[in-house]
């Protein structure tokens, strides 16, 4: 279902609104598709995967369900103090996912005509998983693609 | 139209699997209206939908078919060239149907024309010839009786022929009803649609319209009476609904959800001592549980359905393969886990085709045997202690024992001596080998040598175990075991590095706690920790460590060997034991898969949530055999010096492992022993204060591996037979265990005498025999005449790559009075004899195994004593693991004295006091 949704927003770019979710990894501030996310939960009780990437935090049970918990700043090569405390839910071919992150913001209605292309000079760990650059007028909002996050999972730099 | 498409699917997939077996069955009892009946109801049905959802290949060839199967009904003797003209039929349709299911809905290009002309034809060919015949129309007449319904032999007629110009009415009628149907459709009127269209397509045969019409219900109706069992099938299958697995799936979770919180509640309420709702919680409790048991069963199924598609495979084989062959199914209710049932499908029918094409004989072969001309594959299922076993057996010729004997052999699974030893059993497990094949001549069913090694991987890998009996002209029986489910599992929790892990129950065999003084205890061997539990001596690995959550050199408790807990575990023949630091409790577990990029993970098989909410992992028994058995190796291997260099081109050995005393696996490479004899304990006489036994009318000194072993007063003991020459002694133990084939890596370090040394086997600390000790033992006096002094004795170079073949040939070679220096590889040898020219002959071994690069062989080695040492009368004999007459003759030219096999001890020191004599008459 999400890629469909990115899929077909690719597909017409101009004039096309976007509903994000925003989030803040070690800082800075990432959107991600409001289709992609199912709900935010704050993690407790995360098992560790023996010998697993290190991205991947662990697994927790949510109602029943394996969530598969994804270390958001271990992904980014972010380092922030204190531990992540949020997770975004998100579900893919039949799989539970949560990122963690530091932090939740509001959701943003987004022109996609407003999105710029990823800077030259992004980080290659980021632009992995960046799919473009919002400039609002505070900071800058970079759009996040789950579905190559949880691709990149295991395949670190 | 996309539901209703896949439901269709789905629905008529399944009705033609029962098509299949039904037809199956009529062929076998033409008369069985009920069978007739049930038959063209299904066929009728799938020709209705088709009809409906406007698939008009499929339309078409139900029609054609439905058209014979009337002819069928109306009284023409069942032929079985016409049940297998509709068998080929309903394939086509599943051929159609398929490819509906890959073109997502579309029907595929082509044209029935071919099998609906002969189906047309064959219902045209009915008219003639029934009539002259007079049993058919004594059938119809008997049935009409029965079922109530006039005049069956005149309408036949009538109906014959207009009715091929059906497919086009049935397809013109329809798109009458589909418009309006497109859009939406209720299931009510979809079934009153099908119901109708069957009272649709008639009206070209007017004539018979009253008679024919009605048939499928008005005649099922009327027989309501006596065809009970028909009636009641039906009754079930109104009885059950279909229900996406994907629900099921979800319900289980809640349910599980609910386990929890309900435990949740239940520990609160132990907390409190209000009693006001502990009665209510206790009936939450109750229905929580049957609940959780209700909705666990919604996942089993009977093992029938795997059985399905089985009896149209065995009678197209049949026909095929010329033979009459009956399939009986017993246990078909069996319940077991859909996951595994789906997984048991593919090994079954394999097996089944096997036993129908190798297993069973021809009508004649089995006529000369005395057996009747139809062969019985029987297949069979019970529960057996939370196990699942099917049984598959047929009455025929049995497994060809000299034949699967010869075939090891040549595929080199074992050697002659080998095959020679072993028992039936474990010669027909040769059969689950890789590429391995009995057939005489390739099938096209089987005899291609891939089979039944896949069989026992598919099975192995849901956790289930496959064996085989068979008797010579009796049959064979394949005996599978699988565990019921897959879903929910009995798994020790444990705890290790602070976290808890589940460790699935069928492969624990014990828990053993090791403390200082207790019985059991932790040691090590080379470095590496072992348990020495009871007789045995087990890898251990550290599950924290295993893990990687606790670095493997920090010393676990187990390790220093005090205050341990081991779960004892085994994984196919292998055991071992994984230190873990407690042992909570025993619980039956949810398994839940981990999500994709997880299931890579080493050491982890799933997950599970335990009570508390916390989910936990599941360790992968698997994975730990793997890390046990490699540390077993470096145990065997750590620092055994030149012993652990010599394992690089090793070969595999045969060796007896026996029992002698309490402690440990001793072992006798199997290539020693001449019999193994038992021994009744009264038969044991003394002469010269030596034990001897009469042995094949002689007297043979018997002596005890070692002073532990049990001398038995009455009864029986093993005894192992050895011979040299003339010399036969008898080696008295307490048990022999197996036979094994391994590759040796032998620590030659040894205090005792008997033993040439340690080796792992099968990840167990063995020690190996030494025969040449047992021989000197037995044969003391014999040696010391033989013995010449020291200083006479003549100096040989031994030279082997292998340090087992060194260190049994060694002694061997000192007890008769050779002073022996050994080197495992030529360019030691070359090195040795360039420095020191006293040696009177060179022992090599040639041809066993691959050497290194760069390192010289035996043959090479000759060849440069020959040459370049240009010693021409140096007696250099070859040892040789094969003798094969390319080798020899290379031997010769690389300039050998003489060829001698590596376990022809006898002809070895013949030899050598051949080509050595000459020089000890120089020497006196």
């Amino acid at each position: 279902m999400t890629t469909h949704a990115t899929h077909a927003a690719h597909g017409e770019a101009g004039g096309h609104v976007r509903q994000l979710v925003t989030v803040r990894i070690g800082g800075q501030l990432f959107g991600l598709s409001i289709d992609a996310v199912n709900e935010v939960f704050s993690p407790e009780g995360v098992t560790r995967v023996p010998l697993a990437a290190p991205e991947i935090d662990g697994v927790l049970n949510l109602r029943g369900r394996i969530v598969t918990m994804i270390d958001m700043r271990e992904m980014l090569k972010l380092r922030s103090e204190q531990p992540a405390v949020m997770a975004v839910g998100i579900e893919s071919v039949g799989d539970a996912f949560g990122l963690m992150i530091d932090d939740v913001g509001d959701v943003l209605i987004l022109d996609d005509a407003e999105r710029d292309p990823n800077p030259s000079n992004l980080d290659p760990h980021w632009a992995r998983f960046v799919d473009g650059v919002y400039r609002l007028p505070s900071e800058l909002l970079l759009l996040l693609d789950v579905e190559r996050v949880l691709a990149g999972v295991g395949h670190g730099a | 139209m996309d539901d209703l498409l896949r439901e269709f699917l789905t629905e008529t997939s399944e009705s033609l699997d029962v098509v299949d077996v039904e037809l199956v069955k009529l062929e076998t009892d033409p008369n069985n209206r009920d069978i007739l009946n049930s038959v063209f109801r299904l066929v009728h049905t799938i020709k209705g939908t088709c009809g409906f959802i406007g698939l008009v290949r499929l339309a078409g060839l139900a029609h054609a078919a439905e058209t014979l199967m009337d002819e069928f009904r109306n009284g023409r003797p069942v032929q079985p060239h016409a049940v297998g003209l509709i068998l080929r039929t309903i394939d086509r349709i599943k051929e159609i149907l398929s490819a509906i299911e890959r073109n997502d809905g579309a029907e595929p290009e082509g044209s029935d024309a071919d099998l609906v002309a002969l189906l047309e034809a064959e219902a045209a060919r009915g008219e003639a010839p029934a009539a002259p015949v007079p049993s058919p129309a004594a059938a119809p007449a008997e049935s009409a009786g029965k079922s109530g319904r006039g005049k069956p032999a005149g309408p036949k007629a009538v109906a014959a022929k207009p009715e091929p110009a059906m497919p086009a009415a049935v397809v013109e009628a329809v798109p009458g009803v589909a418009p309006e149907a497109d859009a939406e459709v209720s299931l009510d009127e979809l079934e009153r649609l099908f119901r109708e269209t069957p009272v649709e397509t008639p009206p070209p045969a007017a004539a018979k319209a009253p008679a024919a019409p009605p048939a499928p219900a008005a005649a099922s109706a009327a027989r309501r009476g006596e065809a009970a069992p028909a009636t009641e099938a039906g009754g079930v299958a109104a009885q059950t609904i279909r229900v996406n697995v994907t629900t099921l799936e979800k319900l289980m979770n809640m349910v599980s959800e609910l386990v929890l919180t309900r435990n949740q509640l239940m520990e609160i309420s132990r907390r409190t001592e209000d009693s006001e709702y502990k009665v209510s919680l206790q009936r939450l409790s109750n229905v929580t549980g049957e609940l959780q048991d209700i909705v666990m069963r919604t996942r089993m199924q009977p093992i029938g359905n795997a059985w399905q598609k089985l009896p149209r495979i065995v009678r197209d084989l049949a026909q095929e393969l010329g033979k009459h062959i009956e399939l009986e199914q017993h246990g078909a209710e069996t319940e077991l886990d859909r996951q595994l049932l789906d997984q048991i499908k593919d090994p079954l029918t394999h097996m089944v085709r096997n036993s129908a094409d190798h297993g069973l004989e021809t009508p004649g072969a089995r006529r000369l045997a005395g057996k009747s001309e139809r062969g019985v594959i029987r297949l069979s299922a019970y529960h057996e202690g939370g196990h699942v076993i099917i049984e598959v057996a047929d009455d025929g010729r049995g497994l060809d024992l000299a034949r699967i004997r010869a075939k090891a052999i040549e595929n080199g699974l074992c050697t002659e001596a080998d095959a020679a030893r072993m028992s039936e059993g474990q010669l027909y497990r040769f059969i689950f080998h890789a590429g391995f094949s009995t057939a005489a001549a390739v099938t096209s069913v089987s005899g291609r040598g891939v089979g039944m090694d896949v069989v026992r991987c598919n099975i192995e890998a849901i956790g289930g175990t496959v064996d085989v009996r068979s008797k010579a002209g009796q049959g064979t029986t394949f005996v599978i075991k699988i565990p019921l489910t897959l879903a929910i599992v009995p798994a020790l929790i444990v705890q290790a590095a602070g976290e808890r892990f589940a460790l699935p129950q069928s492969v624990v065999l014990e828990l053993v706690h090791v403390r200082p003084g207790s019985e059991h205890s932790v040691r090590r061997v080379n470095g590496r920790p072992v348990l020495c539990l009871r007789k045995q001596l087990l890898p251990i690995v550290e599950l924290g460590a295993a893990l990687s959550l606790r670095p493997a050199d920090v010393a676990a408790p187990a390790e220093a060997g005090e205050n341990a807990l081991i779960a004892v575990m085994q994984v196919g023949s292998l055991q071992f034991g994984v230190v873990v630091d407690s042992v909570s409790h025993t619980e039956e577990i949810v398994v839940k898969p981990l999500a994709a990029m997880l299931r890579h993970v080493a050491m982890v098989s799933g997950s599970t949530i335990l009570g508390d909410g916390r989910v936990i992992m599941i360790v992968d028994p698997n994975s730990l055999a793997q890390l046990a058995a490699a540390d077993a190796e470096k145990a065997g291997a750590g620092d055994g010096g030149q012993a652990s260099q010599a394992s690089r081109g090793e070969e595999k050995t045969s060796l007896l492992l026996l029992r002698a005393g309490p402690q440990g696996l001793k072992a006798v490479p199997l290539a020693l022993v001449t019999r193994l004899e038992e021994l009744p304990a009264e038969d044991v006489e003394e002469l010269d204060g030596r034990p001897v036994v009469q042995y094949r009318g002689a007297l043979i000194p018997i002596v005890y591996a070692n002073e532990r072993v049990t001398r038995r007063d009455s009864g029986r003991q093993p005894l192992l037979i050895f011979s040299d020459g003339p010399r036969t002694m008898g080696l008295v133990v307490d048990e022999i265990v197996d036979i094994v084939e391994t590759e040796l890596q032998l620590q030659l370090a040894s205090g005792a005498s008997e033993i040439v040394g340690g080796a792992i086997i099968n990840g167990v600390a063995t020690e190996i025999l030494d025969v040449g000790h047992f021989m000197s033992d037995a044969f003391g006096n014999w040696f010391e005449v033989s013995n010449p002094n020291e200083a006479e004795r003549r100096r040989l170079l031994l030279v082997d790559d292998n340090a087992f073949y060194r260190s049994m040939i060694e002694p061997l070679l000192k007890g008769n009075g050779y002073a022996v220096t050994s080197c495992r590889s030529g360019g030691e040898a070359l090195e040795l004899l360039g420095r020191d020219e006293a040696f009177a002959a060179v022992v090599s071994s040639v041809g066993s195994g691959e050497t290194p690069p760069g390192e010289i062989d035996g043959f090479g080695l000759a060849e440069a004593i020959r040459g370049e040492l240009g010693r021409r009368d140096l007696p250099i004999i070859a040892l040789a693991s094969v003798s094969e007459p390319e080798l020899i003759a290379r031997g010769r030219t690389a300039g050998f004295t003489d060829y001698v096999s590596k376990f022809d001890r006898t002809g070895l020191i013949a030899a050598l006091n051949e080509f050595t004599r000459h020089d000890r008459q120089e020497a006196a």
